[in-house]
């Protein structure tokens, strides 16, 4: 192929080789001695658990890390990246998965920041905001270059983050789990915008452990475990066992045994319940739920609904306007989140890392952020550090969250980890019911599937569980009833082995059957 | 987001006790102190325009810390009060609010201690000394609960109610010695010099080294410095404010009083800052003053901040800053420079500090891993 000048003067990116990179951190091999090639027009998936290495050697390809060993090709041209400057300079941009905007800037704002003006002491963003319009009509991305970010939904935010990589000149792109905040119908649009930009010539890496995107959306599939390439091939002919095998080691579980469970009696009862909303109007317009014990009652609705309201209103931070929360026969309507704690309720956080856990903490201190008052943990206003120490390393072992000790800051951990410990710390409170909210979101297969697996022993021996979640599959995996929110209202409840995924679609989109 | 410390590890590491992670900090901690002889450097430019020799300017500078026994123990005197201030500093910072009252915190302080020692003048040393500590303990508490109580209730700024705090403790402070509190040997010779009458002997500090001023007072803050450490790291009370400093949203989420704590962080601030004021009029100048805050209030929260907000690296820290007000008070004597100068030079020395850490961390950052 004839080298193209690109339009801010740059060589078009035609290929990029990384040959033999090792990357090492205290205690961890992250990357041992890996190859990895990508051409111009592939949409690449890069697969594995979390600590298996993909970020990490992406982020080497985007300038953020050093390679310890090995080296990067662009064109054939070795390249030193000394920051993520030299890699947008040679045409490369990435997507993280936790978004760097500024949400109280407009999308010109954001997409101008960090650029030099062409004009002295001025910004000159109408030319900005100019250029915003021509790349979304050429990609097809509808983006208001005047809107604020905190006013766009999670899809359109993600825009505004590709729209910054395009205006950079960027020929490839590395998204890093780009769908886990995306709902099924955002998730069509980003697919459909990928493939587009596949076509003109951009190379586009995609990080993911999420099987059934990567099948549908890649043209070729390198799997990492444990800091190795495992295998690279074309997606055609891949299947989701083989590809979980893969990354893994093992056969992963496709379906669960749900034995059947009688399920007891009403644990929380959620009668009629509204809510304001942030921005006016109410959140939660009348929701009635009731779930029993040994039951999984599954919340499905696409993002935006009413679910993190409810959630909210759960955990006793956000006031119920009417109705009553009705929670192991005592009222807690208006109960702050100690007294439902105590009246038996664990909760899930849906933002681990902001509600669930102090990242600045130890893994042992985050264990017992809620029971640190409590005997054992505390004889008086003494804390009791062997007690919290040997309980945490029980749980820390029962749950096999990995960590190299316990005053390791949480940070460090992998987010499956860190959400395995909110889980083991949850649980180990034998709660009568748990609330779950997005459990798994932005988990790795693995400790996945270990959640799942821990979600069902606690219905087994009785736990009312209300999963919120917008993972479809989760909830149809693990449900025995499935309610579907919409606009703050539930649509409907049903029984899992009773509907359909066209049923559950067709209320979660609003139609009711009348 | 990949972390590199998790399944990889094959070796489990030896559980680090809390004081491992401060020896390492100490490290990290002591490397800025070599960016002072740098900021020397620059101010002895700045000493030759005033044709000062910046060889006998910091000679002085050595002198009058290492020079005498005086020097040594003055050090010790001039680093209690930034102690204390800093370990005020260190809780209300960790527990995330920016307390800046240290200076009005200190005068309430002080004056409380001397009003209480003047006024039960016929106690006995073992009942009168407790008694004015608590005193000033508690006058500062209250100056900072104020703020702290504002701030719960009506979500009123820190910063700027702890500032004027300081306004409203000084005015009143000045009201006090000028009026029902002064010094009834100044009124009589009419000099009205804004002073409190000489304290009761049975209120002073007992002094620790003949003939300087190095007092109890010294010890007691070093003991208050062990105090804080095991208060903010081995307490449910501790535990909490550390956690309403760092994540307020999971805090509340796990069922802890964020408001509350946010209150007591500040309101304990306060009380450190008292007893440094109740320190310095009863072991130092046995009267109440006017000014007898001196700074000390703002170099405090300097202090803690160089002692990575850490109580027992505060310790090393006001001991810098005490020898570097000592040192400069010679300084400013054997060689008649402004005293701005030294204001200059410390305002300095600070910038170099904070410079090299934050060099050092971005040297760290390209080499390794983001957070």
């Amino acid at each position: 192929m004839s080298e193209t000048v690109a339009n801010n003067g740059h060589k078009k990116l035609q290929e990029v080789q990384m040959v033999g990179i090792v990357k090492r951190f205290p205690g961890v091999l992250a990357n041992d001695h890996v190859d990895f090639d990508v051409h111009a027009g592939e949409i690449h998936a890069l697969l594995g658990e979390n600590g298996a290495g993909k970020s990490t050697l992406m982020r080497q390809l985007y300038g953020l890390y050093r390679p310890d060993e090995g080296k990067i090709l662009i064109n054939g041209q070795e390249r030193l990246f000394y920051s993520p400057e030299d890699a947008i300079e040679a045409g490369i941009g990435m997507i993280h998965q936790h978004f760097m905007l500024v949400p109280s800037l407009t999308v010109t704002e954001n997409v101008a920041l960090g650029l030099k003006s062409t004009r002295l002491f001025a910004l000159d963003l109408d030319k900005v905001e100019r250029r915003i319009v021509d790349l979304s009509e050429q990609y097809g991305l509808k983006i208001d270059p005047k809107a604020y970010i905190w006013q766009l939904a999670v899809g359109e935010q993600q825009r505004v983050e590709i729209v910054k990589a395009l205006y950079r000149g960027a020929d490839l792109l590395i998204l890093d789990e780009p769908t886990a905040v995306l709902t099924p119908q955002e998730v069509e649009d980003l697919f459909k915008t990928l493939h587009q930009m596949a076509q003109v010539g951009h190379t586009l890496i995609f990080i993911s452990h999420k099987l059934y995107e990567v099948l549908s959306i890649s043209s070729r599939i390198t799997v990492l475990r444990d800091g190795r390439v495992v295998g690279s091939r074309p997606t055609e002919g891949a299947t989701r066992a083989s590809l979980a095998q893969m990354m893994v080691g093992r056969p992963i579980i496709q379906q669960y045994d749900r034995p059947a469970v009688v399920a007891g009696e009403m644990c929380l009862d959620i009668q009629d319940i509204y809510t304001k909303s942030d921005r006016g109007g109410d959140a939660l317009k009348g929701v009635s739920l009731s779930v029993h014990a040994g039951e999984i009652l599954g919340l499905a609705g696409v993002s935006g609904n009413g679910q993190r309201e409810l959630a909210e209103c759960l955990g006793g931070l956000r006031p119920v306007r009417q109705g009553k929360v009705i929670l192991n026969g005592k009222d807690v309507t208006r109960a702050s989140p100690r007294e439902r704690i105590a009246a038996g309720q664990s909760y899930i956080p849906e933002e681990r890392m902001r509600e669930g856990a102090i990242k600045e903490f130890s893994v042992a201190d985050n264990f017992v952020l809620e029971d640190h008052g409590k005997s054992p943990y505390a004889r008086g206003i003494f804390l009791n550090l062997n007690a919290i120490r040997s309980q945490a390393r029980s749980v820390i072992d029962a749950y096999n969250v990995k960590t190299p000790s316990l005053d390791t800051p949480l940070k460090n951990l992998s987010g499956g980890n860190i959400q395995k410990l909110i889980l083991a710390r949850e649980l180990s409170r034998h709660p009568k019911v748990l609330v779950a909210s997005q459990p798994t979101r932005g988990v790795d297969i693995g400790a996945t599937e270990y959640i799942h697996l821990r979600l069902l022993e606690q219905r087994q021996t009785g736990t009312a569980t209300l999963l919120i979640s917008e993972d479809l599959d989760e909830i149809r995996a693990l449900s025995d009833r499935i309610a579907v929110i919409y606009e703050g209202k539930i649509m409907g409840i049903v029984y899992n082995s009773e509907t359909t995924l066209e049923q559950l679609g067709l209320m979660m989109a609003g139609v009711t059957e009348k | 987001m990949d972390r590199p410390a998790n399944h990889r590890v094959l070796n489990r590491f030896f559980e680090k006790p809390g004081f491992k992670r401060l020896a390492n900090q100490t490290i990290e901690a002591l490397l800025p102190l070599a960016s002072v002889p740098l900021a020397l450097i620059i101010g002895a430019f700045m000493l030759l325009a005033l044709n000062v020799n910046p060889l006998t300017a910091y000679g002085a500078l050595i002198n009058g810390v290492f020079g005498s026994t005086f020097g040594l123990t003055q050090t010790l005197v001039d680093a209690t009060p930034l102690l204390l201030v800093g370990l005020g500093v260190v809780i209300a910072f960790r527990g995330g609010v920016l307390n800046i009252g240290g200076e009005g915190q200190i005068t309430v302080g002080a004056l409380a201690a001397s009003a209480a020692a003047l006024t039960l003048n016929q106690w006995p040393a073992y009942a009168l000394i407790p008694t004015c500590l608590i005193a000033g303990a508690l006058a500062g508490a209250v100056w900072g609960g104020i703020p702290g109580f504002l701030k719960a209730r009506l979500g009123v700024n820190e910063i700027l109610s702890t500032i004027m705090m300081n306004s409203i403790a000084q005015q009143f402070s000045l009201y006090l010695l000028t009026g029902p509190m002064l010094d009834p040997s100044e009124k009589a010779a009419g000099t009205s010099i804004a002073q409190s009458a000489l304290l009761p002997k049975a209120s002073w500090l007992p002094t620790l080294v003949p003939q300087t001023l190095l007092n109890a007072g010294t010890i007691l803050a070093v003991v208050l410095a062990i105090f804080v450490y095991v208060f903010m790291w081995r307490t449910t009370i501790g535990y909490r404010i550390r956690a309403v400093g760092l994540n307020p949203d999971a805090s509340r989420y796990a069922g802890i009083n964020v408001r509350l704590y946010q209150m007591l962080a500040l309101t304990l601030g306060g009380l450190f800052a008292g007893i440094a004021g109740a320190v310095q009029v009863m072991g130092v100048q046995r009267r109440m003053m006017d000014g007898l805050s001196g700074g000390y209030g703002f170099t405090g929260i300097v202090v803690a901040l160089f002692g990575q907000l850490h109580p027992l690296g505060a310790i090393p820290a006001s001991i810098l800053f005490g020898g570097l007000l000592v040192g400069s008070d010679q300084m400013q004597r054997t060689t008649q420079v402004p005293s701005a100068i030294v204001d200059v030079l410390l305002g300095m020395i600070v910038l170099f500090v904070v410079s090299s850490v934050i060099w050092s961390r971005y040297r760290a950052r390209r080499r390794q891993t983001h957070v």
